[in-house]
């Protein structure tokens, strides 16, 4: 709601010293926010004047239409002035900044030769003068507004300051000058005089026509509407300026004196009014639903599809408008309108809401409906708004049809003493009423318990905790004193919360650098990562709003957008590159067509409970790197290390040990890797990862560096199994015995499963293996490879003896043999 | 014997006397001392103490002495070989010494060269803030609640006093999953996990949640549409407002120093009533730049304080969402941007840096905001 102070103060008398943002500052404090203060006009330095336009010669001999204009500015001669604009004629008042004036952007009108002529000055528009953003034309003032050579500033309310204060959803009633003042004089403790309380009377209906006729077939959607009829106005006649400057600081534009009336109204006292043209009206007006099919052009020239959720205000023919939100093109007031039909009505909050969700349409009225206008105000306002029509605009006003429901008025009760038991500090009883009475409240006080009707423009104040806030706000937050709860004795972190933060830790000590990514990714991200088509990673929540229609589904696993990152910063000249990212990957499909929706007025039952945990997706933590170039760094003590697949297991599996937790490593088959060089990641014979090279198509997909690495995890079926307690080991002080075997076997035999049969078969004396040697090559047949462990064996209890060693290095090789092995 | 003994002289049983025996080993010792490296020492030692040395040539003398003079000549022979073997592992000693100290030496290598390093990465600093912040709670007694980011709906609007069509739901744009009526959406705030809270765990409640969480927002310095918040609740008998300032004032000095506040002013949230906007004190100009043009201050821009989070007690008809009693129980809230402390903490100047994943950005940060 933006606003000027001279509005303010002509509702209530605000000290002449305050400036605009000494009443914002007030304001903030009581809980408004007030985004900006602006100066009417800032920038303009020097007079400006209304001028009369004499005479205009039509240059035509330029590229674009000028005119050459004699301008009475009040002096003996008229001044001449060039003007580009066409939106006026011999005889408008326009206004003119004269040589030595300096216009906003820092600019200073000199006489100069221009198009022929010597300009002495400019006709201006309004955001040549910094007043709004109107620049369509010149501003033509109407007639009579000022002699010329007057103050034209004065004219147009140069020099006000204009208040931006972004209205949160409770406080419906501050999109008005109405509410506003009020909460300046409640800020300022002064006295306020509601303009809402002293009526104006209306002049005595004519007969000359019947009324309008108006109903409601939806008492509850629509409990309250007028209709008042105003007939013989004249179109001709333009908005006083005074009403076009407070639109425009609040703004908006002038569009024609009726509508202009309307929309002051409605900025006044926060009633939108709706003007029709009354002869194009057949029949009764009513507030009703629409029915099936119905179609309405809109004054926006939307032809929109209606639902029968959809109130509608409508006439023996259909509808004519949506109600409380914008109305039907057909029945818009123009230029030729003379009889008007002024609906001013109550429409339910939810159900304007709901209709603007379902159109997309926000309009100055549904943006006060949604939140709650003052229920009893409708009739007031549109008596306001005929008063003006009929003085402004010499209409006649004929007379006014209503239909109303009962409204029910609700006291709450509450302790005297709660606003300061929810505070904590000291609040009199007599603060707190003299506060709820600032507000509008009416209060009863007995013993201890204030009985208290909220005003009609509050509807916002519905429980015990609204009247605290009111009081609190008003007293003042910076009263508060800061004191500290004592909670009792915490748990610290759970296992999980501690087992990821080391997992970062232990990541970033390997050298990979975190990044947060964006989680969303695309159907093509999953063709790039070569997925099958019955991949359980294809299916993963799509969002109906993305922010690209690109990327319009969850990952369902880090790697897409984690490539994503990597490939920003190879593109940023960064080859050499290990990345990691931790967090949650989005599995399966979410929602449902008919999700359940428990209440709010109680727990809802493990029923329903698990039923909507039952529509989220499978959200595990996953843990995912990639590596690109180097590994470590070309410099004078050799050439730089290239990262490969080993780095991504050995990444893996430091992860694992850092948990506690042994992770088998197999040959794996994700299509996302380097068929050869992809591991799968085990625990308890489930896979739940991969690490390796990745696919050359997939580096290409994301424009990498050759042979890039990746791995990924699932961190949650990790961190399960990570051992809250790590027992003490258990270890013997007798001597080792080493002993070295070298295996040859076939290719297709993995290092993994030659190792496991050794484990196997060298029995409880070995302690450790571990390979050293792999070799290819003339000294082993074709198709063959060479590998080489080191066994360390000891016993517990014992020195062991030459013979218990051989029988145990015997064991490794016989159990090797079954896979094909022989000793080399 | 290492030879023939074409040498001998029987003259030199002459020098079996005590004065030439003295000059012998005055001139081994002399000969020892000038040995100015272990090769000379060891031409020293066959000099000296070798077979064919004077005091050994003297040595093999005795044998042809009278009895009488046997024994003294021996001893006199002896403590002479004696003192220059001294002589000579001493000076061997020194000689070791010296030329192990020369190697060394030698092996010395320019130790500023840049080395082959494995250098550590970083962890992001916004995960690093939100630990930190989660901390401090962690301290005072508060667990680290979590919840989903694709959240129920419910939970992330209705049991948060946000009624379907009440146009707070609009204030935040959502992202709908699959369909606008599925009932799941990306949670716009932490604050489905308070309702997770309190449905889940034993009163009293003391908890901080922080999170990754979404909104339709286009990427630009200042906004972000996936961004990370720290939410805390406390549910419990008798909980203040002063007590919410109280535990904001505690985060805002461990957080940014000793003496920090933070300052409320009247907002609203559905889910809190009465509602704030949490301001925290300028921790670099503490207000000393307010109204002082010449030492503007770019944290705060000049104003005091910086625009921190959101508060307020509880509205008791959450409490009721999830079936608390809130004639008993009172509680509080709160909530903060990440990006936004890490902005004005650090000194990061726009928001994209922290989205794009340029490794320059975390590297600086190490493993630790
Ligand atoms: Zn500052």
């Amino acid at each position: 709601m933006r606003i000027s102070t001279s509005w303010i103060r002509d509702l209530v008398a605000v000290p002449e010293d305050q400036t605009g943002r000494d009443i914002a500052e007030r304001l903030i404090d009581a809980g408004l926010e007030v985004e900006t203060v602006e100066l009417v006009g800032a920038g303009l330095d020097g007079p400006i004047v209304v001028g009369k336009v004499l005479q205009i010669e039509e240059l035509t001999e330029f590229k674009k239409p000028i005119r050459w204009c004699q301008v009475d500015i009040g002096g003996t001669e008229p001044s001449g002035i060039i003007c580009g604009a066409r939106n006026f004629a011999e005889g408008d008042l326009v206004v003119v900044a004269p040589p030595g004036t300096t216009l906003p952007g820092d600019f200073t009108i000199t006489a100069r030769e221009t198009y022929g002529h010597i300009s002495n000055g400019m006709i201006c528009s309004e955001r040549e003068l910094g007043l709004g953003e109107d620049h369509a034309g010149i501003i033509v003032l109407a007639p009579e507004t000022a002699e010329p050579g007057a103050d034209a500033s004065k004219v147009l309310g140069a020099g006000d300051e204009v208040l931006d204060i972004a209205i949160t959803p409770d406080r419906g009633y501050a999109l008005s000058a109405r509410g506003i003042a009020r909460e300046v004089a409640i800020a300022y403790g002064l006295d306020y005089h509601d303009p809402v309380e002293n009526p104006e009377t209306l002049p005595g209906p004519a007969d000359e026509r019947a009324p309008a006729h108006c109903a409601s077939d939806d008492l509850e959607a629509c409990p309250l509407f007028t209709l008042r009829t105003i007939t013989g106005i004249d179109p001709s006649i333009p908005t006083p300026q005074w009403i076009v400057n407070r639109l425009r600081d609040s703004g908006m534009r002038s569009v024609s004196l009726a509508v202009d009336i309307t929309n002051y109204v409605m900025l006044e006292l926060g009633q939108p009014l709706h003007a029709f043209d009354l002869d194009s009206l057949q029949g009764t007006v009513r507030a009703g639903r629409a029915q099936p099919g119905e179609k309405l052009e809109t004054i926006d020239h939307v032809e929109r599809e209606l639902s029968t959720d959809d109130l509608t205000i409508r006439d023996d023919r259909g509808p004519i408008g949506l109600a409380g939100t914008m109305g039907g093109a057909d029945t818009e007031i123009g230029d030729e309108t003379t009889n008007i039909a002024l609906e001013a009505a109550y429409f339910a909050p939810d159900v304007v809401a709901r209709m603007g969700r379902r159109h997309k349409l926000t309009s100055e009225a549904s943006r006060r409906f949604e939140r709650g206008i003052d229920r009893t105000l409708a009739p007031i306002a549109s008596a306001r708004a005929s008063e003006l029509l009929v003085e402004l605009a010499g209409g006649t006003y004929q007379g006014m049809t209503a239909v109303e429901a009962p409204m029910d008025e609700r006291a709450i009760e509450i302790p005297t003493d709660l606003p300061a038991q929810v505070a904590g500090m000291d609040i009199a009883a007599a603060t707190t009423v003299a506060k709820l009475t600032a507000v509008g409240c009416t209060v009863e006080q007995s013993d201890d318990r204030l009985s208290v009707t909220p005003p009609t423009w509050r509807p916002d104040l519905t429980d015990p905790a609204d009247l605290v806030e009111e009081v609190v706000r008003l007293v003042g937050y910076e009263s508060l004193p800061s004191t500290l709860p004592t909670a009792p004795a915490g748990h610290g972190l759970t296992h999980a919360q501690r087992l990821r933060r080391r997992v970062g830790t232990v990541l970033a000590a390997r050298g990979l650098i975190e990044v947060l990514t964006y989680p969303f990714t695309s159907e093509a991200d999953a063709n790039a990562l070569r997925w099958n088509d019955d991949d359980p990673r294809r299916i993963s929540p799509r969002l109906a709003n993305p922010l690209s229609d690109e990327q319009p589904l969850l990952r369902a696993a880090i790697l897409p957008t984690l490539l994503t990152a990597a490939q920003r910063n190879v593109g940023r000249g960064f080859d050499d590159l290990a990345l990691f990212e931790l967090g949650s990957v989005f599995l399966g499909a979410a929602g449902s067509k008919a999700p359940p929706r428990p209440g709010v007025t109680q727990r809802p039952s493990d029923a329903d409970w698990q039923a909507l945990e039952g529509l989220l997706p499978d959200q595990p933590m996953h843990v995912a790197a990639v590596w690109t170039g180097d590994r470590t760094a070309k410099n004078w003590q050799g050439s730089g290390e290239p990262a490969t697949w080993a780095d991504a297991i050995a990444t893996a599996q430091d992860i694992a040990d850092a948990l506690g937790v042994d992770l088998t490593v197999e040959q794996g088959a994700d299509p996302a890797f380097h068929p050869g060089r992809c591991a799968q990641l085990m625990i308890d014979n489930a896979i739940i990862g991969h690490a390796g090279e990745l696919h050359p198509s997939v580096i290409e997909a994301w424009g990498l560096p050759a042979r890039a690495c990746a791995m990924e995890l699932d961190l949650d079926v990790l961190m399960q199994r990570a051992p809250l307690v790590h027992p003490a080991p258990d270890f013997s002080s007798h001597p080792v015995a080493k002993e070295d075997i070298a295996l040859v076997v076939a290719e297709n035999v993995t290092a993994a499963q030659l190792e496991q049969v050794i484990r196997e078969g060298a029995g409880e004396l070995l302690e450790d293996v571990t390979l050293f040697d792999v070799y290819t090559g003339d000294q082993v047949p074709e198709g063959h490879k060479s590998l080489a462990f080191a066994l360390r064996f000891r016993a517990p209890d014992r020195t062991l003896a030459a013979e218990e060693i051989a029988a145990a290095r015997q064991g490794a090789i016989a159990a090797a043999e079954g896979l094909g092995a022989r000793l080399r | 014997m290492s030879g023939p003994n074409t040498e001998f002289d029987p003259k030199q049983v002459a020098a079996l006397d005590a004065q030439a025996i003295e000059s012998m080993v005055a001139e081994a010792l002399a000969g020892i001392a000038e040995a100015s490296n272990l090769d000379e020492l060891k031409a020293a030692k066959t000099a000296y103490a070798g077979d064919r040395s004077p005091l050994a040539l003297a040595n093999r003398e005795i044998g042809a002495l009278p009895p009488a003079a046997k024994a003294d000549a021996g001893k006199r022979v002896g403590q002479a070989r004696a003192q220059v073997k001294k002589a000579l592992e001493d000076r061997e000693q020194i000689l070791i010494a010296e030329r192990d100290a020369q190697v060394l030496q030698a092996e010395a290598v320019d130790v500023t060269l840049p080395v082959q390093r494995n250098p550590i990465g970083g962890r992001h600093p916004l995960t690093t803030l939100m630990e930190r912040m989660a901390d401090v709670f962690i301290s005072m007694g508060y667990d680290i609640a979590e919840g989903p980011e694709a959240e129920a709906e419910w939970a992330n609007f209705d049991a948060l006093n946000v009624p379907p069509d009440h146009p707070a739901r609009t204030m935040q744009d959502t992202f709908y999953v699959e369909s606008p009526d599925s009932g799941v959406v990306l949670r716009t705030q932490t604050s489905p996990i308070q309702i997770r809270a309190m449905l889940e765990r034993e009163l009293p409640i003391y908890v901080v949640a922080p999170g990754r969480v979404y909104r339709t927002d286009e990427l630009d310095a200042t906004h972000t549409p996936v961004f990370h918040q720290i939410e805390g609740l406390a549910v419990d008998e008798g909980l203040t407002m002063a007590d919410l300032k109280g535990t904001l004032d505690h985060l805002a000095t461990q957080m940014f120093g000793e003496g920090i506040v933070t300052r409320l002013r009247p907002s609203y949230f559905p889910f809190t009533e009465p509602s704030a906007e949490v301001d925290l004190e300028c921790f670099v100009c503490r207000g000393a730049s307010v109204g002082d043009p010449n030492n503007p201050c770019r944290t705060c821009g000049s104003e005091g304080w910086i625009e921190w989070g959101g508060c307020g007690m509880v509205n008791p008809r959450v409490l009721t969402a999830v079936g608390i009693d809130n004639q008993k129980y009172r509680g509080f809230a709160f909530g903060m941007g990440i990006e936004r402390t890490l902005m004005f903490r650090n000194g990061v100047t726009d928001m994209r840096d922290m989205v794009e994943g340029d490794i320059r950005f975390t590297r600086a940060f190490g493993v630790d905001a």
